[in-house]
């Protein structure tokens, strides 16, 4: 089994949702090995713009044949941006976990909860 | 219940091929091994194999075993020759579904029937609580593998493996001269049939199928590929608490026999009409992928029905379930909603099947 890829600069949770920081930005998607599991995305359910989240919400939702994921938001925030490429064509979600295939981003409220994320390779312990 | 799961004699090729089990039936089965989607594709365009050694196989003989058969199932097994075999539901006393399975006679006092793996229990113990002189049953689940060959390369497929032998008919029965049973029957649309042996020789034939060109394919495309066809799939689509008359396979219940169980809940259904109808829905909108217990509006948003299976369908990109909507409702061309987390998307009820363009557009048969 390949393992899977897992960016340095990005953060994760254990429900396997990544989040990329940008000042008071956080973009957030499924980790790749999520997809891995998943497998065949074919429908995502994006947040309205300026929903107000806390950490641990269910806040999109991912569908795969067989099951419906909600995708927890990692942060506290205000949903200032959702991805219309991957409402469009969810296997982004499957080909570009961390690229074109991301989700949604928050205007973070809570930044201290940033340093309560996974490491890269805290993650990378975690999915082993 | 749960501790006790059962496992396949093809189990451990399962994991090597990187296959995801899931329980189903009490069994530990593959849901997929790469990709539902390209396993779907695999037997609509060319050809898959499945794992089906989890389904039953109970042999009934003895010379009154045929008339004993027919009042135990709903389809008429007296019109069948040796070598065939018939689509048949087992009914309880209220015209409920206990089981969908498929009859094959085998020789003049010797028939096969193949059930459902989560009801070998309940199937058997129904049959032996009605047995009669002359009759006898054989449980031997246990000692089969099953194999699902299925896609328009299937035929291909068995004339590379067995060189020197015939397929039998549609819905036929045969036995290779090494012994195993071939069945051209399959729950999939396309042609096919359901290959049986010793279960210590599963691993070696499901090998010798894949190295043949059969794409190896679980649970998740059987489902998707037995609903675009709106082959029910029992526990989901057939329940003891509906008959096959709302269920839609009353062509599959000989109501002109004289005596079965549950004939005069049929009989009387025909008559006054059933009060459900299991219909086929179709999301006219493109959405989140339907699927079980979900809600069924009618146009005034009142719920009126659940979901009982569902999926988006890989052939046809487009939402498709089935559920038992009220008579009135059931009309071809009703607009409905589905709900689908508080959202609301619009659908309607289509003729059977969904996919019209296989070869076998006719009946289920497995």
């Amino acid at each position: 089994m390949s393992a899977s890829e897992i960016p340095a600069d990005l953060l994760f949770q254990s429900s396997h949702e990544w989040a990329r920081i940008d000042g008071d930005i956080a973009t957030i998607g499924i980790s790749d090995h999520a997809q891995a599991e998943l497998t065949d995305v074919v429908f995502v359910e994006l947040p309205p713009i300026g929903k107000k989240v806390d950490a641990g919400d269910p806040t999109a939702v991912v569908e795969s044949v067989k099951a419906a994921s909600d995708i927890y938001s990692p942060l506290s925030g205000e949903v200032v941006e959702v991805n219309p490429a991957v409402e469009g064509d969810p296997s982004l979600a499957n080909t570009a976990p961390y690229g074109d295939g991301w989700i949604f981003k928050i205007k973070i409220s809570k930044p201290d909860q940033i340093a309560g994320l996974l490491t890269p390779s805290a993650y990378g312990a975690l999915i082993g | 219940m749960s501790e006790n799961v059962l496992h396949s004699p093809l189990e451990s090729t399962h994991l090597a091929l990187g296959a995801k089990l899931i329980p189903f039936g009490g069994w530990a089965m593959p849901v997929q091994y790469t990709s539902i989607l390209n396993e779907h594709a695999a037997v609509r365009e060319k050809v898959g194999v499945f794992d089906i050694s989890h389904m039953g196989q109970v042999f009934v003989t003895g010379e009154n075993h045929l008339a004993w058969l027919d009042r135990m199932l709903t389809n008429n097994l007296s019109k069948l020759q040796p070598g065939e075999g018939q689509y048949t539901i087992m009914l309880n006393e209220k015209g409920g579904v206990i089981d969908d399975l498929i009859a094959y006679r085998i020789s003049a006092d010797e028939t096969l029937l193949v059930i459902n793996a989560s009801m070998i229990p309940e199937d058997v113990a129904w049959m032996e609580q009605h047995l009669e002189g002359g009759v006898s049953l054989r449980n031997e689940s246990d000692a089969w593998a099953g194999i699902a060959i299925q896609g328009p390369d299937a035929v291909a497929t068995f004339a590379k493996l067995f060189p020197n032998e015939t397929l039998p008919p549609r819905n036929g029965i045969s036995k290779t001269a090494s012994g195993e049973i071939v069945c051209r029957t399959g729950y999939t649309g396309e042609d096919g049939y359901e290959f049986f042996c010793p279960a210590a020789q599963g691993i070696h034939f499901f090998n010798a199928f894949i190295n043949a060109g059969a794409t190896p394919c679980g649970l998740g495309a059987r489902d998707t590929l037995r609903l675009e066809m709106c082959y029910p799939l029992n526990g989901n689509d057939l329940s003891p608490e509906r008959t096959p008359i709302e269920a839609g396979l009353g062509f599959f219940c000989d109501l002109e026999k004289p005596d079965f169980i549950g004939r005069e809940v049929l009989l009387a259904q025909k008559q006054n009409g059933p009060p459900t109808k299991l219909t086929a829905i179709e999301l006219t909108e493109k959405g989140p992928p339907p699927r079980p217990h979900y809600a069924v509006l009618n146009a005034a948003g009142e719920t009126i029905a659940e979901l009982s299976s569902g999926v988006l369908s890989p052939s046809l990109a487009i939402g498709i379930a089935m559920a038992y909507l009220p008579a009135a409702n059931s009309k071809i061309g009703t607009p409905l909603k589905i709900d689908v987390r508080g959202r609301q998307f619009a659908a309607i009820t289509v003729k059977k099947p969904f996919l019209k363009s296989t070869q076998s557009s006719k009946k289920p048969s497995a």
